[in-house]
């Protein structure tokens, strides 16, 4: 085992932040968040190397947000190659359970050891290179996935960090409190909270709508003394900018332009702002 | 392209121990200690030894258990926050609205149990008598079982992997004092993982009678839910149907309906063609759902007016007709 830890180790010396995407609820948008959080850090300078790991074995939904969903990886003597979702300009890696599937409609139906297993080859397999940021999207929860990364990641510590989203609805804010205690209890460093789905602007008539209530997530934060990142509300050219699916000119990566377009993304510079400051302060 | 580890071609739910290596071939296997895998494996004179062969000594019980339990319903989503919990407790309180009617909900949802919220009884604490654990009973017919009703604080984190998951839901199913039902409702976590086998394995005797799944219109869910149908049919569930859920929002200044999910690929009517499965119904996006479910509060009963209940009502009755009940 001890071989094999290093060999994460070993794998990950050469990233220098890796960031966790945790959420206690399923459907708050940690992918989309990781999405657009992997997406600025790339444009925040124009060399920023970004790599970003889904580890939602059984539920995959990364690859269809860069609209890379029709991509397979490439096995090299060096590692797994991920899939660039900048084409040839290798800026943006990404690794998913679903470039690994034969077909996008097969299930994937594991139990823990085999889950530990994937997550293992991806942390030291991939052939991630130079890193300025590991964005990690986990699944739902506090189970395996999450205390498999941990256990892995042991040995580079010292440069996790973690970012909780949730929505402002009862429900979802009390799995989050879960979410905090279990970050307390494996000891990661939280750089902030967000809330996301706040509030719904009605494309006719303007009028916003709190679908699902609103300004938990910075009572919560409050309560909690964690960073508030801020709040992003449902934004439809985001939801069907992420859902649209391969693009078909990888080369060029439209996806980058056409999400600066959004209102979203104006909103995720300053939670970025938030989060980098963080990470220097780490 | 490589493929390195497919999906288990027929998933065989097997007990694997938490120290398991990666490949092990499972404890009830043939190949159980002999297994390339096995190597090194600190069960590996166990496995080798034959007893782990015999069935779980909890089958019998849970079948005795269940044996007064006319229907069983999963509801399930391969995606998370689709609304399965809304629906379970809909789905709960329209059975329970009949007087003699009797239902059990059961929130197999470990590591995020909100059942106990939605139907507004968090703070309730399980018992335990000489005939098990007495479920939580949120009116006399209707009794309800969630992990959330046995933590010392609503705050604490269940950090646990599979086999301790699997063991509580197996005491779920064996030593909670159910009583005769008419329906037994589990709500799901998301996913097709431990959880979802264990409850397979543990009903497999017993039977289930279907599975209702619920998505919501982006391509992004549908994809998660053409897995979970994928799982249905391995491990051999019917399925009931699928539910299309936050399908169009109604604004309640100018009552102009908008798509915040939208359906980009066809949503769920195309999934359910291409995949040969029954659309129930869609139901939409009303900010008083989840206002209900927050406050723990039947929707049904407290806004008999909204589009939605409407659709709710529907989907319950082309269940309870799939069912011949």
């Amino acid at each position: 085992m001890s071989n094999q830890e290093s060999a994460v180790t070993r794998r990950l010396q050469s990233v220098k932040h890796i960031i966790l995407v945790l959420s206690g609820k399923g459907g708050v948008g940690k992918s989309s968040v990781s999405t657009q959080l992997a997406l600025n850090l790339y444009k925040s300078t124009p060399t920023a190397k970004v790599g970003i790991l889904d580890v939602d074995l059984t539920g995959p939904s990364i690859p269809r947000m860069f609209g890379v969903d029709d991509k397979g990886v490439h096995q090299s003597t060096n590692g797994w190659v991920p899939v660039y979702a900048d084409g040839p300009t290798a800026r943006l890696a990404c690794m998913s359970v679903g470039f690994l599937l034969k077909n996008k409609g097969d299930s994937v139906v594991w139990r823990g050891p085999k889950k530990n297993g994937m997550i293992r080859q991806f942390l030291s397999d991939v052939r991630w290179g130079e890193l300025d940021y590991l964005v990690i999207d986990t699944p739902p929860g506090t189970s395996d996935e999450h205390l498999s990364l941990m256990e892995h990641l042991t040995g580079v510590h010292s440069k996790l960090s973690a970012v909780i989203v949730t929505t402002p609805q009862a429900v979802a804010l009390m799995d989050a409190i879960k979410c905090v205690s279990f970050t307390r209890a494996v000891n990661l460093p939280v750089l902030g909270l967000i809330e996301n789905m706040s509030g719904y602007v009605c494309p006719c008539c303007g009028e916003i709508s709190n679908v699902f209530s609103t300004g938990g997530g910075s009572e919560l934060a409050r309560k909690e003394e964690l960073r508030f990142l801020g709040s992003l509300p449902v934004d439809t050219e985001l939801v069907s900018l992420l859902d649209g699916g391969p693009s078909g000119q990888g080369a060029d990566f439209t996806l980058l332009a056409r999400y600066e377009k959004t209102s979203s993304a104006t909103l995720f510079g300053e939670i970025t702002g938030g989060i980098m400051q963080g990470l220097d302060r780490t | 392209m490589i493929a390195t580890q497919m999906a288990v071609p027929a998933p065989d739910p097997k007990s694997i121990p938490a120290n398991a290596p990666e490949h092990c071939p499972g404890t009830e296997s043939d190949l159980a200690g002999k297994s390339e895998a096995c190597a090194g494996c600190d069960n590996q004179s166990i496995c080798a030894s034959g007893v782990t062969k015999v069935p779980d000594p909890a089958l019998p019980f849970i079948k005795a258990r269940m044996a007064q339990v006319k229907r069983k319903i999963l509801i399930l989503s391969g995606k998370g926050g689709v609304g399965k919990s809304t629906f379970t407790a809909q789905l709960g309180w329209a059975f329970a609205s009949e007087e003699d009617t009797q239902t059990g909900i059961m929130d197999v949802d470990i590591c995020g149990p909100s059942i106990p919220t939605i139907l507004g009884i968090a703070s309730e604490q399980v018992h335990s008598s000489t005939s098990g654990w007495s479920p939580v009973y949120v009116q006399d017919n209707m009794a309800v079982m969630s992990v959330g009703f046995m933590l010392p604080s609503s705050r604490d984190a269940i950090m646990w992997r599979g086999p301790k998951k699997n063991g509580l839901i197996s005491q779920f199913l064996k030593d909670v004092d159910w009583g005769p039902l008419d329906y037994l409702l589990v709500d799901t976590p998301p996913g097709t993982s431990d959880e979802h086998l264990s409850i397979v394995q543990y009903l497999k005797e017993s039977g289930i009678d279907g599975a209702v799944l619920i998505t919501t219109p982006q391509e992004v869910a549908l994809q998660d839910v053409r897995r979970e149908i994928d799982f249905c049919r391995k491990v051999g569930i019917r399925i009931l149907g699928l539910v299309e859920n936050m399908s169009g929002f109604v604004c309640p200044n100018c009552k102009g309906e908008s798509q915040i999910f939208k359906p980009t690929t066809g949503g769920a009517k195309k999934l359910a063609e291409d995949m040969g499965v029954e659309l129930l119904g869609s139901v939409p996006l009303d900010p008083r759902i989840g206002k209900s479910a927050d406050y723990g509060v039947s929707f049904l009963d407290e806004h008999p007016d909204s589009p939605a209940t409407t659709a709710y009502l529907d989907i319950i009755d082309k269940i309870k007709e799939i069912l011949g009940d």
